[in-house]
């Protein structure tokens, strides 16, 4: 993990802290309700109309695992294809190496400033950054992701980079900042997302005519053509790929698929998962370079920044497969309530609880996987079946291990399950245990409530009431019951419940 | 040690559990769809579809292919036509807008003064109402349905296949592809759908019926 990494981002308080400070943020807790409820609806329907919906599921994702235990085979196959069409194929092993290219590349064209289709692995190694101190200004061409950047901001979504504002919020943000980058925003700007749409569409088009590279990500890259897919909405990502002499993508090595017919899965699973649309308005295919059509010099960087640390875990390994649908996020009680910035990482939501921690360790990331209830809508949504719960409560062992390790005293609350354990393996220290209850519950259990205690408790208490514990515990309940009906001759308890 | 040497290496160190004699290529699942998702009709079907993008969408015979054209244009007031190479001429109408030819490549700034663009179509999607383009004749290079601010694509009713994975079998992926879903629309505003970004935002559909 370098420190221009934004896989995670330094210096974010961990999830529960962060998490308070997203709950007292009421705008933002209306923006994230209307839009996810907006947005599960319309996938709900989408989803509905394929009566193979399930299958189609289970194909992608038996297509994505079985790519993955082949992963070094298909990227050898897809470098050979790409380099065959008149591209070039860089590999690299971290976010740094990924910049190093990346600007390389975009000196030797003697070019101060490029266009970007939205990537969400170029905003994982910090990419602009890297360009900014090499002195190129990268401009996004996104929609959301233009927000977000004049914002001065960070993505809070995978999809929709600026979810976490509303209109009022966007139009003020173009308003004071576009003039800076460009052309300004027209007078008069209204809060109508249709003028707002115009404005962006005004403030990019010379940005589009003029600029000579390109940097893109990738969706899908076919092993068996070289064919590399962007699948967008608002046709900048057409602009991008198209009008440049030179165009750069940057692209995750899990991302490959074994054929270009393997697309047809997943162009129906991805836009009805993700906008909940039968299609997306523009798919871009391109396979190396064309005569006389759209960039002449074309590179492909294949990513790995944590994915082969991810692919060695056999379990957690099916996070790979993620589409970066955001479908997860979208159906996720914590993340609804949350946001995306609380995750502290490009990737929030439920595969962010799963992916940001394989991809850069989980000791650094300790909170994340606890960022979930388990309630499993999201393994429910997810179009490639990750079992995120799965993962989820894997990492949380190896987060407790971790942090095991790393101690040279054991925790409290470790301690305070050792003890458990210890009480829990004798019958008679399990029943002094919940005497002992029992008489310390009378004196703190109001109205037959726990509530908020002082010390060690309140990391418990302070959120949760707790029914106090009866006066007498189920087995005491049991001898004292069971001896009195022996003695009157009746039949016992044990038998009347067979009745 | 390449970049590449590390990833690769950092690959196969990670998948050491998988059996060496375990076929990369299979089992693969099968392809096409166990099912349809295509009524009777797949014509109708696709106009349908489209047209709930906010596309316009007529259906003419051959022979009023070219009046529907002029209609759409009529529509929009446009002045400035682009034709690519290898348009057939049949489908172009008379009327009072200037014909703009790429046969000699239109520089990007004619491009974006253009109004209207029209073209051909490689293949269409019923149940997702797609037109897809592949850039051959009579379709341009992919700057030409970019920049002009109204596209109008002529698609044969033979050219409609029911579903994604028979119109990928269509295609050849050595071209350059657009698959086109109504006009450029964006839902990153509180995830309210709004038609009209960067690509055209006016699309007319023209489905031509076989002769």
């Amino acid at each position: 993990m370098s420190d221009r990494d934004n896989v995670v981002w330094l210096g974010t308080p961990a999830f529960p802290e962060a998490a308070r400070a997203a709950l007292a943020d009421t705008r933002l807790r209306a923006n994230l309700r209307r839009a996810t409820a907006t947005i599960r609806d319309k996938r709900l329907a989408v989803t509905a109309e394929l009566d193979d919906w399930e299958e189609l599921r289970e194909r992608a994702a038996a297509v994505k695992r079985h790519t993955l235990r082949h992963l070094d085979h298909h990227l050898l196959r897809l470098e050979e294809a790409v380099t065959a069409a008149g591209g070039t194929v860089h590999w690299a092993a971290d976010a740094a190496e990924a910049n190093a290219i990346v600007t390389r590349l975009v000196q030797a064209t003697g070019e101060s400033e490029v266009v970007k289709v939205k990537s969400m692995a170029t905003q994982e190694i910090g990419l602009n950054e890297a360009l900014a101190d090499a002195g190129i200004r990268a401009y996004e061409t996104d929609l959301a992701e233009l927000i977000v950047q004049l914002g001065g901001d960070r993505p809070s979504h995978i999809l929709v980079p600026a979810i976490h504002r509303g209109r009022s919020e966007i139009r003020e943000i173009f308003l004071r900042e576009m003039g800076d980058w460009g052309r300004p925003a027209p007078d008069g700007l209204g809060d109508d997302p249709r003028d707002l749409a115009e404005a962006a569409r005004l403030h990019l088009r010379e940005k589009f005519l003029r600029c000579k590279v390109a940097v893109s990500g990738a969706n899908f890259a076919a092993a068996d053509t070289g064919t590399v897919v962007v699948v967008e909405s608002e046709g900048n990502g057409r602009m991008c790929l198209t009008l440049p002499d030179t165009l750069i993508t940057v692209m995750g090595i899990e991302k490959v698929l074994p054929a270009f017919a393997d697309l047809d899965v997943f162009l129906q699973l991805l836009p009805r998962s993700s906008t909940g649309e039968r299609m997306n308005p523009y798919t871009s295919l391109w396979t190396g370079v064309t005569e006389g059509d759209g960039p002449q010099d074309f590179h492909l960087v294949l990513l790995d920044n944590g994915r082969t640390a991810t692919l060695a875990d056999e379990v957690g390994r099916q996070a790979l497969s993620c589409i970066r649908c955001s479908a997860c996020l979208n159906v996720c009680p914590v993340y609804e309530r949350t946001g995306g910035h609380a995750y502290g990482s490009v990737y929030p939501g439920p595969i962010g609880a799963v992916l940001t921690p394989q991809l850069v360790g989980v000791e650094n990331t300790a909170s994340l996987p606890f960022a979930s209830t388990l309630c499993g809508a999201c393994y429910d949504a997810c179009p490639v079946k990750i079992n995120i719960p799965e993962v989820l409560v894997h990492l949380r062992a190896e987060a407790v291990e971790a942090k095991r390790r790393s101690r040279l005293l054991p925790t409290a609350e470790a301690l305070a399950m050792k003890a458990a354990g210890w009480v829990m393996s004798s019958p008679k220290g399990l029943a002094a245990a919940h005497r002992l209850a029992a008489l310390g519950a009378r004196l703190v259990a109001r109205d037959g409530l726990i509530g908020s205690l002082p010390g060690p408790p309140a990391r418990w208490t302070g959120t949760r009431d707790t029914p106090a514990p009866a006066q007498e515990s189920l087995r005491a309940w049991w001898r004292r019951t069971k001896a009195v009906n022996e003695t009157q001759g009746r039949t016992t308890a044990e038998e009347e419940g067979r009745r | 040690m390449s970049g590449r040497d590390t990833v690769l290496r950092a690959v196969r160190k990670a998948l050491t559990d998988v059996p060496r004699f375990e076929n990369p290529g299979g089992p693969r699942p099968p392809h096409g769809h166990p099912t349809d998702h295509t009524g009777p009709d797949i014509v109708q079907l696709f106009s349908e579809r489209t047209a709930e993008y906010r596309a316009t969408v007529v259906r003419v015979p051959a022979a009023r292919a070219a009046a529907a054209v002029g209609d759409a244009l009529a529509r929009t007031g446009a002045r400035a036509l682009v034709v690519p190479p290898g348009l057939p001429a049949d489908v172009i109408p008379e009327g009072p807008w200037t014909l703009l030819d790429d046969t000699l490549p239109l520089t990007p700034g004619q491009l974006d003064a253009a109004d209207a663009v029209l073209t051909t179509s490689a293949a269409a999607i019923a149940v997702t109402g797609t037109v897809i383009l592949d850039h051959g004749p009579g379709q341009g290079r992919r700057a030409l349905t970019l920049l002009p601010d109204q596209h109008i694509c002529l698609v044969r009713e033979d050219q409609i296949a029911p579903d994604v994975p028979e119109a990928l079998s269509r295609l050849d992926p050595y071209r350059p592809l657009t698959l086109v879903s109504g006009p450029s629309a964006t839902s990153d505003i509180e995830l309210d759908r709004v038609e009209g970004v960067h690509g055209p935002r006016t699309l007319d559909i023209i489905v031509v019926a076989a002769t």
